[in-house]
């Protein structure tokens, strides 16, 4: 099997790859060589800019496979899945990999149907064993991880965001782009409309590099305009525990644990909140956590790399004018 | 009106799972086990749907080993009208593709209007088997839909999904598969009354020969499941408020460059 490794590209609707896309091609580069396999990119979009397909010539995409139609937009897998799934039988890669966006997952998944072969959703690590790639991925929302194979080519599988170094750059380098045509399908799913979220000028929490959450600490839904001054001084998103959101002080959306997000940022700040379990599994597998709570009990600490012991709402406006004067120094 | 709900048996989310002996399975000693939270709401939002519209037939299906009964009784309780058990010790390390495939199989011969499932069961976390039936129904189908509504006619429904930043609405005819996300609604409690009644309700156990299926080929393989390693012990710190916060901003930047 001499395959290839696709990346599926994740735009930001604007034609440009968004850094995920990166990621992805960082972490097919790594088994590249190993594996004797090219890395390509697989794009469908309705806008594709010049620049954006420069861009993963850059991160190390050989050659790139582009649908650009207006019928792409916005996703509909049973408009994307024919597409992608007639030149996977035909180019027979030997692995197509997506990112862990709303799009990708479910994208994945039906590609994954079919072409009747095994999905591995949200990987964080790749590992070659007999010349074949092995992926891990958390499980029960991250109390286990699982190392997991595919008996079958090409293996489908998402990477989750934030977990795998970025390609780097290297101008040097191009891709050949090959433009594919849509094919022209009877899709049932009618597109009605796009409700926009209000605009909190924050990034999305399974995202961001730095997330700052709230718990039952923050005692009221007003209490977390704190969390959010911290979090705009450090460019970070805004999650919540359980108990939070079940308090109906964030929309679900922001919940952090097992029935919210699995989230892998690299710096977790936990603020009132105690850390049940549900909630740790969520955000155990962060590269640095920091907790903060009253309780020096909290069972947070035990899985924090720093444990401040205080009241949040004297410790957060602190953090926050500690971290401004940092960001006006540097 | 059809409605077909298809729920798993899961570990409680209090659970402590540890590994089994041949490590690549959980050890079921002494969990708890309930509906996935995200099937709670594919089943309320059909339970709704019936209410809303006076009639219509809500049907819980699940593929699992016995207990998996379990879980459709709880869906009973909770005002499902019939269940129905693909019952098969094998289908506990089901993959994806296995577990839509025996899926598949009993909505065709069911044949519901709308069937509705969460957006994914917090065990093996895959969050593919309501997509993966869809597509081998050859189905149009919705994922992580937060909110719907069926058109009058009967023949279709218009559901939100959730993206980032926003919510994308669409029309969808029937039939079709709308996967369930946190937010939907808010499940009810089983009454009493709910309770006692599903004792009296059909489970319909059904094996795989029953749906046509040999023994199903697995396409995922686990080949060791284990605990995460753990984490390096930390540094608490305590005392003033502004020195803590100084100082931890120091250790962010300095010592471990997280910033």
């Amino acid at each position: 099997m001499t395959g290839a490794l696709w990346c599926v590209v994740e735009d930001d609707r604007q034609g440009e790859p968004k850094k995920v896309t990166a990621e992805l091609l960082g972490e097919a580069r790594r088994w590249a060589g190993e594996l004797g396999a090219p890395v390509e990119a697989v794009w469908l979009t309705d806008k594709a800019s010049a620049a954006g397909l420069a861009q993963l010539g850059h991160w190390g995409a050989e050659r790139v496979w582009l649908w650009e139609d207006p019928a792409l937009a916005p996703y509909r897998g049973e408009v994307w899945t024919p597409a992608l799934a007639a030149l996977a039988q035909k180019e027979a890669p030997r692995a197509i990999w997506g990112a862990v966006t709303s799009r990708h997952r479910e994208f994945m998944a039906r590609l994954a149907a079919r072409l009747g072969v095994g999905l591995a959703a949200d990987c964080v690590a790749f590992a070659l064993a007999d010349g074949q790639l092995v992926a891990t991925r958390p499980v029960y929302a991250g109390k286990l991880l699982a190392r997991v194979r595919w008996r079958g080519a090409p293996g489908v599988a998402t990477l989750r965001p934030n977990v795998f170094r970025p390609a780097e750059p290297d101008a040097s380098r191009s891709a050949a782009v090959d433009r594919q045509a849509l094919a022209t399908g009877s899709a049932s799913l009618a597109f009605v409309e796009r409700r926009e979220e209000a605009q909190t000028g924050l990034p999305e929490l399974t995202e961001a590099e730095i997330v700052i959450s709230g718990g039952r600490g923050l005692r009221g839904p007003e209490n977390f305009v704190l969390l959010e001054a911290l979090a705009k001084v450090l460019g970070a998103a805004v999650g919540a525990s359980r108990a939070a959101v079940d308090a109906g002080w964030r929309p679900h959306r922001f919940q952090v644990g097992q029935t919210g997000r699995t989230i892998s940022p690299k710096l977790y700040i936990g603020c009132g909140i105690s850390g049940a379990i549900q909630h740790l599994a969520g955000m155990r597998t962060s590269k640095v956590i920091c907790a903060v709570n009253k309780d020096p009990e909290a069972p947070i600490f035990k899985i924090a790399d720093f444990g401040l012991v205080g009241d949040l709402f004297e410790v957060v406006p602190h953090l926050t004018e500690e971290f401004t004067k940092l960001k006006q120094h540097a | 009106m059809k409605l077909l709900v298809l729920v798993k048996q899961v570990p409680d989310t209090a659970t402590q799972v540890k590994v089994a002996g041949d490590s690549r399975s959980i050890d079921v000693t002494g969990i708890t086990w309930i509906v996935s939270p995200y099937d709670e709401f594919a089943l309320e939002e059909a339970l709704r749907i019936k209410e809303k519209r006076g009639q219509g037939e809500v049907v819980a299906v699940t593929a699992g080993p016995e207990r998996a009964k379990e879980a459709l009784r709880s869906c009973l309780a909770m005002g499902a009208d019939r269940a129905i058990h693909v019952n098969d010790p094998t289908l506990e390390a089901a993959d994806t593709l296995v577990a839509a495939r025996v899926l598949t199989a009993v909505i065709k011969q069911e044949q519901p209007a709308l069937v509705l499932t969460g957006r994914q069961a917090i065990d093996d976390d895959m969050g593919a088997v309501g997509t993966q039936v869809a597509e081998m129904l050859g189905w149009p189908c919705l994922s992580w839909v937060m909110e719907e509504a069926i058109a009058e006619d009967g023949t279709r429904v218009r559901a939100g999904r959730q993206v980032e930043g926003g919510l994308e609405v669409f029309d969808v005819p029937f039939p079709c598969i709308l996967t369930a996300q946190k937010g939907m609604n808010e499940p009810r409690y089983p009454t009493l009354k709910g309770i006692m009644g599903a004792k009296k309700k059909e489970i319909k156990d059904l094996k795989l020969a029953d749906l046509g299926l040999a023994s199903l080929t697995r396409e995922l393989e686990v080949v060791v499941l284990e605990a995460l390693p753990p984490r390096p012990p930390g540094r608490i710190l305590t005392g003033d408020a502004k020195d803590m916060a100084r100082e931890l901003v120091r250790a962010l930047r300095e010592d471990v460059k997280a910033i």
